[in-house]
C-alpha cells in the first residue's frame, strides 16, 4: 500500500487518522449529507467524522488565510475574498483556533457590537469551519447576536422583527392569478421583505410586464415594500435599460467562479447591475438594491465544486452577497432534492448552518423554508426549522397560499405560517409595514397579530370590481 | 372600523359572526382564476383542519408516487397484449441503483443500467439483424403512477402512426426500466443501435400533480450526452398535456429530428408558437 502525505493526523490509542489537506479535512468534519457522499468527499464512517471535526477544531483560523481551498488564480471569488480581507478586522480573533472561536462566538465576549466589529475579518471559510463543529443550539445563539439590518422603501433584520417574500407564482404568469394570489398574501399581513414572482416564461419583455404589474399595486396601496421578478440579472439590466421600474435586481449565485460561469455571469455583470438599479434611486429609507439566492448543492450539481464540500461552497457565495449590499438574501434549502439534502434532519440542519454563517458574515439572511415530494421531509419539518430559524433572528422566510407552490412545484412556508411565527414567538413585521398593515386596518391588534374580519376598505372596492359583477 | 358592504355587494360577500372558529376569506371566489391554496380562512391565524386535511392527502398522494414500485411485470404482460405494439417482446432492464434510497441520493446510478441489463441487450442485439429506427424506454423515474396510467393511452395513440407512415419507423422491443432516470434512455438506445431514443418518465410528482409523465428524445443515442442533446416533452396526463396534443407534438420532433439528424437545442419546437398568452385581455384588478 502507498503511503500518501497527510498535512493532518490524528492519533487515538493504536490507530491514526490522516486528512491529506484542509479541503479534505473540512469536508470529513461536515455533518452527514447527502451531497457530500454523492460528492465522494464525505467522512467514511461516524468516527472518521468525529475525528476530523476534533482535528479541524484545532487548526488556528490565520491558517485559512494561507492555506486556499481553491487556488487565488483559478477562482474570482477566492480573489474577492483574500483582497478584501481585513487584518484590522480579523486581529481581535487571530490567534483563535476553530474551536477557541466557537468558545469565544458563544461567549459574553461576543456582544453583537463586537461582532459587528470582527465581520470583516472571517472569510467564509472560517465561519463554515467554525459552523461544522458546532450545535443547532450553538447556530441559533450566536446568529441571533448577529444582526444585520438593511433598507430600501422599508427597514429588514432589526431585531425581534421576521419578514416575509410574498411569492404569487403561476405557471403561466396569469396577471389576474398573481394579483389573486398578491391580494391574499396582503390580507394575511406577508410581502414586506419582498413581492418577488419567480416567472414562468424567463424573458426581458415578461420581466417587464410583471415588475410593471407589481409597481403599480404598490404605488396604488402605498404599499412600504418593494418588488423584484426572479429573472437572469442580464435581463434585469436590459429592463432598466428600457425604462421598466425596477426595485430589486435578483440573480442565483455560487460560491465558485465555475459555479457562476454555468449561471452565465461573473462578479462583473453583478457590479454592472448593481450600478444600474442604484442609478434609478427608487428606494425611500435605503438603498440596498439586491436580492440574491444560494442554497447548498450549487457547485456540485454544475460540477463546479473543486471537490469541496457543498456547505463550504454555500458559504463562499456569501463573500459575493455582501460585496454588493443585499437587501436579502435568500438560502433556498429543501429546493434542489434529496441527492443534496435527503431528510428534513439534513435540510433543518442546512438551513440552521447557512443562516448563521451568512449572518456572521454580516449577510440578511432569510430562508426559503421548503422541501420537494422527492425528500424524505413533511409540513412538520418545515414547523421545526421556521420555528428554529425564528428564534435565530432568521431576517425573512417566504410567504406563499397555502404552502403550495404552483409554478415550482414545491412547497413552501405559507401565509399563515408566517402568522404562527408571529404570534408564537413574538416577532413583528418591518416597521413601516407594520403602520401600513395597522392603517389599511389589515391587522386589528399589533401586538397579538390579529387580522381584521372584514375585508379591508381599499382592498373590498378591487375584490368588488372584480367578483361583485360575477 | 370597517365600512359595512353595500347592499349591491352582500349577497357577493357572505358575512362570518366573529364567534365562528373559522373566518372565511370572502375572496375565496378568486380561486376560479389560480389553482393556487387562496382564500384558505383561518381558524385563529392557522389553516382551518378542511384544508390541513386537503393539504395532507395531497402530498401522501405525492410521496407515495416517489415510492410505489413499478408493476414491471403486470406493465410488461399488458403491453405484449397490445395490438399496436409491433414487436411481441417487451425487455424488462433495471438501472445500477438497487433500490429508492439508493436511486434518490445517487442520480448517476440510475442513469446507467445494470449489468445484467447490459448483457441482456448485448445478447438480444447479437440475435437480431434488424436496423432500429427508434427505440422506447419506459422509465420508473419519480412516478410509477405516472408509467402505470398514461403509457398505454399514450403509446397506443402514436405509435399506430409511427407505423402506419409512408416511411415506417422500425420500432425495437419496448424497454420496461427500473430506477432509471432520463439518461438512461442513451445507454439503452447505444446497445439497441437504435437511430432515436424516446424516454417516457414518471416525473416528479407535484402536490396536485402525482401522475405526470415527460418525454425525452435524443437523436444518436449514446452514453454521456447532456440535456442539451434531448429534447423534452411535459406534463403528459389526463389532467394537463393530452395525448393526442403530446402525440402530435412527438411526431413533429421525431420527424424533424429524422431530417436533420440531430436532437436538442438545435431542434426547436415550433408546435407551440400559435399559442397566445394566458391573459385574455384581463387587466389587473387590483389597479383602478
Amino acid at each position: 500500500m502507498s503511503t500518501p502525505s497527510f498535512q493532518f493526523r490524528h492519533t487515538v490509542g493504536e490507530k491514526t487518522f490522516g486528512f491529506r489537506d484542509l479541503k479534505e479535512l473540512m469536508a470529513k468534519a461536515t455533518p452527514a449529507r447527502s451531497g457530500d457522499r454523492l460528492a465522494g468527499v464525505a467522512a467514511d464512517n461516524a468516527e472518521e467524522r468525529a475525528i476530523a471535526q476534533m482535528t479541524l477544531a484545532d487548526v488556528p483560523l490565520k491558517q485559512f488565510l494561507e492555506d486556499l481551498l481553491i487556488p487565488y488564480e483559478d477562482d474570482e471569488i477566492t480573489r474577492l475574498i483574500i483582497d478584501e480581507h481585513s487584518k484590522e478586522a480579523f486581529s481581535p480573533i487571530s490567534h483563535l483556533t476553530v474551536g477557541g472561536f466557537r468558545d469565544w462566538l458563544l461567549s459574553d465576549l461576543a456582544s453583537p457590537a463586537v461582532l459587528k466589529q470582527i465581520r470583516a475579518g472571517v472569510t467564509p471559510e472560517m465561519a463554515a469551519a467554525v459552523s461544522k463543529i458546532m450545535r443547532n443550539q450553538d447556530l441559533i445563539l450566536v446568529a441571533k447576536k448577529c444582526h444585520v439590518t438593511t433598507a430600501f422603501r422599508n427597514t429588514i433584520g432589526l431585531p425581534g422583527h421576521l419578514s416575509t417574500r410574498l411569492q404569487p407564482n403561476h405557471p403561466t404568469d396569469d396577471l389576474t392569478g398573481i394579483a389573486a394570489s398578491m391580494l391574499d398574501g396582503l390580507l394575511y399581513a406577508n410581502g414586506d421583505a419582498v413581492i418577488g414572482i419567480n416567472p414562468a416564461t424567463d424573458n426581458v419583455a415578461q420581466a417587464c410586464r410583471l415588475i410593471k404589474m407589481m409597481g403599480d399595486v404598490i404605488d396604488q396601496y402605498e404599499i412600504p415594500t418593494q418588488s423584484c421578478v426572479l429573472t437572469h440579472v442580464t435581463n434585469t439590466i436590459e429592463a432598466i435599460e428600457q425604462g421598466a421600474p425596477v426595485d430589486l435586481v435578483f440573480q442565483s449565485i455560487g460560491g465558485t467562479q465555475a459555479t457562476n460561469d454555468s449561471f452565465g455571469f461573473n462578479l462583473n455583470t453583478l457590479a454592472e447591475a448593481h450600478d444600474a438599479a442604484l442609478s434609478l434611486n427608487r428606494g425611500t429609507v435605503g438603498n440596498n438594491v439586491m436580492y440574491f439566492e444560494t442554497g447548498q448543492g450549487s457547485s456540485l450539481s454544475a460540477n463546479a465544486h473543486h471537490n469541496v464540500d457543498q456547505q463550504t461552497c454555500e458559504t463562499r457565495a456569501y463573500a459575493v452577497a455582501r460585496k454588493f449590499n443585499p437587501l436579502l438574501v435568500n438560502t433556498v434549502v429543501g429546493f434542489i432534492g434529496p441527492e443534496y439534502l435527503y431528510d428534513g434532519k439534513e435540510i433543518i440542519r442546512a438551513g440552521l448552518e447557512d443562516h448563521f454563517c451568512a449572518k456572521l458574515l454580516g449577510v440578511p439572511m432569510g430562508c426559503d423554508v421548503c422541501y420537494t415530494n422527492h425528500a424524505d421531509a413533511d409540513q412538520n419539518d418545515m414547523d421545526n426549522l421556521l420555528t428554529l430559524l425564528g428564534v435565530a433572528g432568521c431576517t425573512f422566510i417566504m410567504g406563499i397560499p397555502g404552502s403550495d407552490d404552483i409554478m415550482l412545484n414545491y412547497q413552501t412556508t405559507s401565509f399563515h405560517d408566517a402568522l404562527y411565527a408571529r404570534r408564537a414567538l413574538g416577532l413583528k413585521p418591518a416597521p413601516e409595514f407594520n403602520e401600513w398593515l395597522k392603517k389599511v386596518e389589515i391587522f386589528q391588534n399589533n401586538d397579538h397579530f390579529t387580522l381584521n374580519h372584514q375585508v379591508p376598505d381599499a382592498f373590498h372596492q378591487s375584490l368588488n370590481r372584480l367578483i361583485g359583477r360575477h | 372600523m370597517s365600512k359595512e358592504f353595500s347592499e349591491e355587494t352582500q349577497s357577493n360577500f357572505p358575512r362570518h359572526p366573529i364567534e365562528d372558529a373559522v373566518v372565511e376569506n370572502p375572496w375565496e371566489r378568486l380561486r376560479s382564476f389560480t389553482d393556487a391554496r387562496i382564500g384558505l380562512g383561518r381558524a385563529g391565524v392557522s389553516v382551518p383542519t378542511k384544508h390541513l386535511m386537503s393539504f395532507q392527502l395531497a402530498h401522501a398522494k405525492a410521496q407515495d408516487a416517489v415510492h410505489t414500485p413499478l408493476n414491471s411485470d403486470e406493465l410488461i404482460k399488458h403491453l405484449e397484449a397490445q395490438a399496436w405494439n409491433p414487436s411481441n417482446t417487451v425487455l424488462k432492464l433495471h438501472s445500477k441503483a438497487s433500490d429508492r434510497p439508493e436511486y434518490l441520493q445517487r442520480p448517476d446510478y440510475g442513469r446507467m443500467l445494470d449489468e445484467r441489463s447490459v448483457e441482456q441487450l448485448t445478447q438480444y442485439r447479437s440475435n437480431t439483424n434488424e436496423e432500429y429506427d427508434l427505440a422506447f424506454a419506459i422509465v420508473d423515474g419519480l412516478s410509477a403512477f405516472a408509467i402505470e396510467e398514461n403509457i398505454t393511452p399514450f403509446l397506443s395513440t402514436l405509435v399506430p402512426q409511427l407505423t402506419s407512415q409512408a416511411e415506417p419507423w422500425n420500432i425495437a422491443p419496448l424497454c420496461v426500466v427500473e430506477q432509471g432516470r432520463v439518461a438512461i434512455g442513451d445507454h439503452i438506445g447505444e446497445l439497441l443501435n437504435a437511430k432515436c431514443v424516446v424516454v417516457l418518465v414518471g416525473e416528479r410528482p407535484g402536490l396536485s400533480s402525482p401522475d405526470s409523465m415527460g418525454l425525452y428524445l435524443t437523436w444518436a443515442p449514446k452514453t454521456g450526452l447532456t440535456d442539451a442533446y434531448r429534447n423534452c416533452i411535459s406534463n403528459i396526463r389526463m389532467a394537463g398535456l393530452s395525448y393526442s396534443d403530446a402525440s402530435y407534438k412527438t411526431l413533429y420532433l421525431l420527424t424533424e429530428a429524422r431530417t436533420k439528424k440531430l436532437s436538442g437545442v438545435n431542434l426547436k419546437d415550433r408546435t407551440g408558437d400559435e399559442v397566445l398568452e394566458h391573459d385574455g385581455g384581463v387587466e389587473n384588478f387590483l389597479i383602478s
